[in-house]
């Protein structure tokens, strides 16, 4: 049974209906990847997941619970985690501070926590009493994914994590999510950058218009230049 | 301007100038500190005051001779307004967070209409004087010895203002700066919707914030009592007071209001002696001229676009 079940969900931002019945699966251990251009729905969908713009119909169920309308910290608790496209650090909280607001220890004490998250991003260590709001990308991308990290979830929604980034930082960030994914991390991945998806997932799906149109593998997609050119060339 | 001449009462100005400026920092910081993290301006936060000296009138009214009835007082006040702002935040104000910040407005004010309503039913419309408290009826002496033609005598209960208010402030700084709670307070002054997607009960802080700087507003309230007349109308002069500071220090910022309540106090006491018929016009002036050269405050930040 898949972890995180998401069915037809349909999602507006008051007015403005943005997804048309988003329907996708995500197993224990799995990166699935939604692409597409800007504004089709990618992080209206992670949104909806985590519960910050709940769906209008439809559903999501995660571990067989119904968590569609639920509050999102009580969905966060549950071990979905959330790195937004904007990375969203508090600007006027120190790095530690930043990863100490989202502390939450795992269940079994075997968990990640500071020492953990600094062995992954040795960077982090060395500027962990600066602001926030003084960060690099880089830097800010890799806290953003650290912070979430603090609160051990189960499930990591990644939303454009290579956005703006330089082509070395890019390389570092796909290198620690493919060692998240090693450990043992469910991650949906939300990308424009064809090349860092296709590396990392396991499926994928290319959205438009707030609807899915294509389903697949990496290796459906590679070479596939209809699809390419349809849905992904700019 | 010959009072300004004379050692004495510019020593006595001086000490008033800090005790009033610590009084009105214990009230504003309560009001900073909601704005910042709920972003409600909350016009309520005057009555609540006043709600606080009627409270700690009422206790200490009742308990007459007893030892420590006053501090009784004020810690009943606190918790007073402690309880009534949560009844009101999770009754009624919590629903109103999403709305547009009109409502917020009409709200608060409509509860400042209702209690200060509610004020007169419970209390009347006569005025009332609240004893200072056992142990501070006196003066202490600042001439620290020296001869002096006329001793510089302070009174020991508004001297004890002067070192309360850096108390709180210090406290409330440790409490902000160094506790989990305190940088979740400042996480939600940042970032709302991030700080519920790492699984923080926002709305529980919210509750946590209100209750407090309200707690604040009635500790402040009953702290007055024995300085001023307790009388319906007194919400109307420190709200007024408040904003006053907090747009002077910068809307949110703890240390803001702590230096707009010192200017405030300042103003107040020397503007009197040097302009007698314009004590009231200078601190709107002041208020003016900040706005002016710095609108988001002395300690404030610029309105950051976005979330």
């Amino acid at each position: 049974m898949p972890q995180l079940e998401v069915r037809d969900i349909h999602t507006s931002y008051g007015l403005s209906q943005v997804l048309f019945g988003i329907s996708f699966d995500v197993g224990e251990g799995e990166i699935v990847s939604l692409i597409g251009r800007n504004g089709v729905g990618k992080s209206t969908t992670m949104r909806s997941v985590i519960g910050l713009t709940p769906p209008r119909a439809g559903s999501v169920t995660w571990l067989g619970q119904d968590i569609t309308g639920m509050p999102t910290h009580r969905i966060s608790k549950l071990g979905i985690g959330f790195v937004p496209e904007d990375r969203r650090i508090f600007p006027d909280l120190s790095v530690w501070e930043n990863l100490d607001i989202a502390r939450r220890p795992a269940a079994n004490g075997a968990g990640w926590d500071e020492d953990r998250v600094f062995e992954l991003f040795p960077d982090l260590a060395e500027i962990r009493d600066r602001r926030g709001g003084v960060l690099s990308g880089g830097q800010q991308q890799m806290l953003t994914i650290a912070r979430s990290l603090m609160g051990n979830p189960t499930l990591l929604l990644l939303d454009e994590p290579s956005e703006g980034l330089a082509p070395l930082v890019v390389e570092a960030v796909r290198d620690r999510i493919a060692q998240l994914k090693q450990a043992g991390l469910s991650i949906v991945l939300a990308e424009q950058n064809l090349d860092f998806v296709l590396s990392l997932s396991d499926r994928l799906h290319i959205l438009e218009k707030g609807e899915i149109k294509f389903t697949g593998t990496p290796d459906d997609l590679r070479g596939n230049e209809a699809v390419l050119e349809k849905y992904l060339t700019v | 301007m010959s009072m300004l001449t004379n050692p004495t009462i510019v020593f006595l100005q001086f000490m008033n100038s800090i005790s009033l400026g610590m009084n009105l920092f214990i009230i504003a910081a309560g009001l900073t500190l909601i704005f910042g993290v709920l972003r409600v301006i909350n016009f309520a936060h005057g009555v609540f005051f006043m709600f606080g000296a009627y409270v700690c009138y009422s206790v200490v009214s009742r308990m007459a001779e007893t030892a420590g009835a006053f501090w009784l007082g004020v810690l009943a006040a606190g918790a007073a307004l402690a309880v009534i702002a949560f009844i009101i935040e999770r009754g009624l104000l919590h629903y109103l967070y999403d709305k547009e910040h009109l409502m917020q407005l009409l709200f608060t004010f409509a509860i400042v209409l209702i209690m200060g309503d509610l004020a007169k039913m419970i209390w009347g419309t006569d005025q009332y004087s609240v004893p200072k408290p056992e142990g501070l009826k006196g003066a202490v002496d600042f001439s620290f010895g020296a001869d002096l033609a006329m001793p510089l005598l302070y009174p020991a209960y508004p001297l004890m203002l002067c070192v309360l208010g850096p108390v709180v402030a210090i406290g409330m700084w440790l409490v902000l700066s160094k506790t989990r709670w305190g940088r979740v307070i400042r996480a939600a002054t940042q970032d709302r919707e991030m700080l519920a997607a790492l699984g923080m009960n926002v709305p529980l802080v919210y509750t946590a914030v209100f209750v407090a700087g309200s707690a604040l507003a009635g500790i402040g309230g009953a702290l007055a009592a024995p300085r001023v007349a307790v009388s319906p109308g007194m919400d109307v002069t420190i709200i007024v007071e408040c904003f006053i500071i907090v747009i002077i220090g910068g809307l949110g910022s703890l240390w803001g209001s702590f230096l707009g309540a010192l200017i405030l106090g300042f103003v107040n006491s020397f503007g009197i002696m040097i302009f007698p018929n314009w004590e009231l016009v200078l601190s709107y002036v002041l208020m003016l001229l900040v706005l002016l050269w710095r609108p988001w405050g002395l300690f404030g930040q610029p309105e950051a676009d976005g979330h």
